[in-house]
């Protein structure tokens, strides 16, 4: 097997709302500095594109095409879209470069929240059928899986507090997070709750932004001859559509996807996890068996600023990141898409 | 089950969903000089392409565009469909034309509608000209522009079409 080495990562500030700025504008910025980490010109210099957004967001169709328009097309590039997290983007380009088609992608991931009605807009963009005749948002479903995992006794409010604060907390390190600061779990509890049991932090924000990354099969990284990581590994599971199939206390998939990237066959230095919200973070430490050595969310993770198709792709950025700066040898990125963790992938991502 | 029922085999489930949709900084400039009545293109700094309605960047390059290009209200058909069937809720009555139209100026074209013709004789590289509003119903929008009407200017060759700078045919 290849191991697939990571170049370049940019990403965009978290913010609450983009304004007037339009997806273009949003990656155009990201893209640009993304070239340049890698000493790239524009999407000419790689032999494939893919990216990850969805058209529910803006509310508009085809809506990613306008996407293209930031990469420099001509002449024709070989170019692909995943309606989903650009880390499913990025799995996609491995793929075409495990198959021989490529040696070297460019992946990016895009989304403007703020437009929209963002829980509903998703409930409904991911499950059409079986729960969107009753209007049950995400942010619900997330409460019910939390009052389920504390009714249980598997967690309680002050564990999922103490989530929050660590995620503040490390948050003040990172220049594009949206929410930081030093707030105690006792803070956190004192909050009223929102969608009980869910108080307004244990939720992620709703973020605007964009994210990219170059990865090349590791013969090109050395040709370039930038810093890189490599992808050891990268698995992902899908658990059922019906949320009265599947245990929500605990993740399977994620179990899964952990065992087939052997996650736990050496020590994690950094695990960024894509939890939406705090109990999630909890059953996702558990299923991966993430113990005292793994520094987990360094970056804050999306309880800090949710880049929306982007933040499972940062995930993997924020890793790179790590251990490119030497402050990691090994790290595990996970993606997560659905409602209540239904969707998860596992990146194992390593130091060259 | 003790009593019959009726099989359910299907429901409807209507779904509205509320944005506030913003278009942009490009389009937004590019609308702003619509309610003034000015058509307005961007230009690529690297390959020099004028892009009306801009949305910001250079397709074909992927470069951001800040040079802003006032455009002509002329403009020649580079392609056209004559539309004979109705479109449910589409307030116009068919028969009637859509078409690319490049404005002078610019490189690429936009969608309008061509009228006050005879639609037989509309053909590729025909010169037309925009038919504005009166000045008081003008807002943030294309269709402040009826419609587009021929003038008499000669047919522009195709190999022209999309290179016709801002004072025209002749220019």
């Amino acid at each position: 097997m290849t191991d697939i080495a990571i170049v370049a990562y940019q990403q965009s500030d978290c913010v609450s709302d983009a304004g007037a700025t339009n997806e273009v504008e949003l990656i155009m910025p990201v893209l640009q500095r993304t070239f340049a980490q890698a000493g790239l010109t524009n999407a000419q210099d790689v032999d494939f594109v893919c990216s990850g957004s969805c058209d529910y967001q803006q509310g508009a169709a085809f809506a990613f095409v306008l996407g293209v328009d930031a990469l420099g097309a001509v002449p024709p590039i070989k170019e692909s879209h995943v309606e989903m997290d650009a880390a499913w983007a990025l799995y996609e380009s491995i793929l075409k470069i495990r198959m021989g088609h490529a040696e070297s992608a460019l992946v990016y991931g895009f989304g403007k929240s703020s437009p929209g009605e963002l829980p509903i807009v998703l409930s409904q963009q991911l499950d059409p059928y079986y729960l969107a005749p009753l209007w049950v948002d995400t942010i619900s479903l997330a409460a019910m899986q939390a009052r389920m995992m504390l009714d249980q006794g598997l967690i309680t409010e002050r564990d999922m507090a103490e989530v929050v604060a660590r995620s503040r907390r490390n948050a003040k390190s990172n220049p594009h997070a949206q929410v930081n600061g030093d707030v105690s779990a006792d803070d956190v509890l004192a909050e009223e709750t929102y969608v009980s049991p869910l108080r307004r932090s244990d939720c992620c924000p709703v973020s605007d932004g964009a994210c990219a990354i170059v990865i090349a099969t590791v013969e090109k990284a050395k040709e370039w001859g930038k810093p890189y990581a490599v992808i050891k590994g990268m698995d992902h599971r899908i658990e059922s559509h019906n949320m009265g199939m599947r245990d929500i206390t605990d993740s399977q998939s994620t179990r899964l996807a952990a065992a087939a990237v052997g996650v736990n066959d050496g020590r994690v230095d950094v695990a960024e996890l894509y939890a939406p919200f705090s109990h999630q973070e909890l059953i996702l430490s558990k299923a991966l068996g993430l113990g005292e050595e793994t520094s987990i969310n360094p970056s804050g993770g999306v309880l800090a600023g949710n880049l929306l198709m982007a933040s499972g792709l940062a995930r993997v950025g924020e890793v790179f990141n790590r251990i490119v700066a030497g402050e990691a040898e090994r790290g595990i990125a996970h993606a997560t898409s659905g409602p209540c963790l239904q969707h998860n992938m596992i990146t194992v991502v390593e130091k060259a | 089950m003790s009593e019959e029922q009726d099989m359910i085999t299907d429901i409807e489930v209507p779904i509205n969903l509320k944005y506030n949709f913003t278009a942009g900084a490009a389009a937004t400039r590019f609308l702003t000089q619509v309610k003034k009545g000015v058509l307005t293109g961007q230009r690529c700094p690297e390959c020099a392409q004028v892009y009306i309605p801009p949305r910001g960047s250079c397709p074909a390059c992927g470069c951001a565009t800040e040079e802003e290009v006032e455009l002509a209200d002329k403009a020649t058909v580079q392609s056209f469909t004559i539309v004979s069937i109705p479109i449910p809720n589409n307030p116009i009555q068919p028969p009637y034309i859509i078409a690319n139209l490049v404005a002078d100026g610019a490189n690429i074209s936009f969608l309008h509608l061509i009228s006050e013709c005879v639609n037989e004789d509309v053909h590729i590289g025909q010169r037309v000209q925009a038919e504005w509003k009166p000045e008081e119903e003008w807002t943030h929008a294309m269709d402040n522009i009826r419609y587009f009407k021929p003038i008499d200017e000669p047919t522009v060759p195709v190999d022209m079409i999309g290179k016709l700078p801002v004072t025209g045919l002749e220019g």
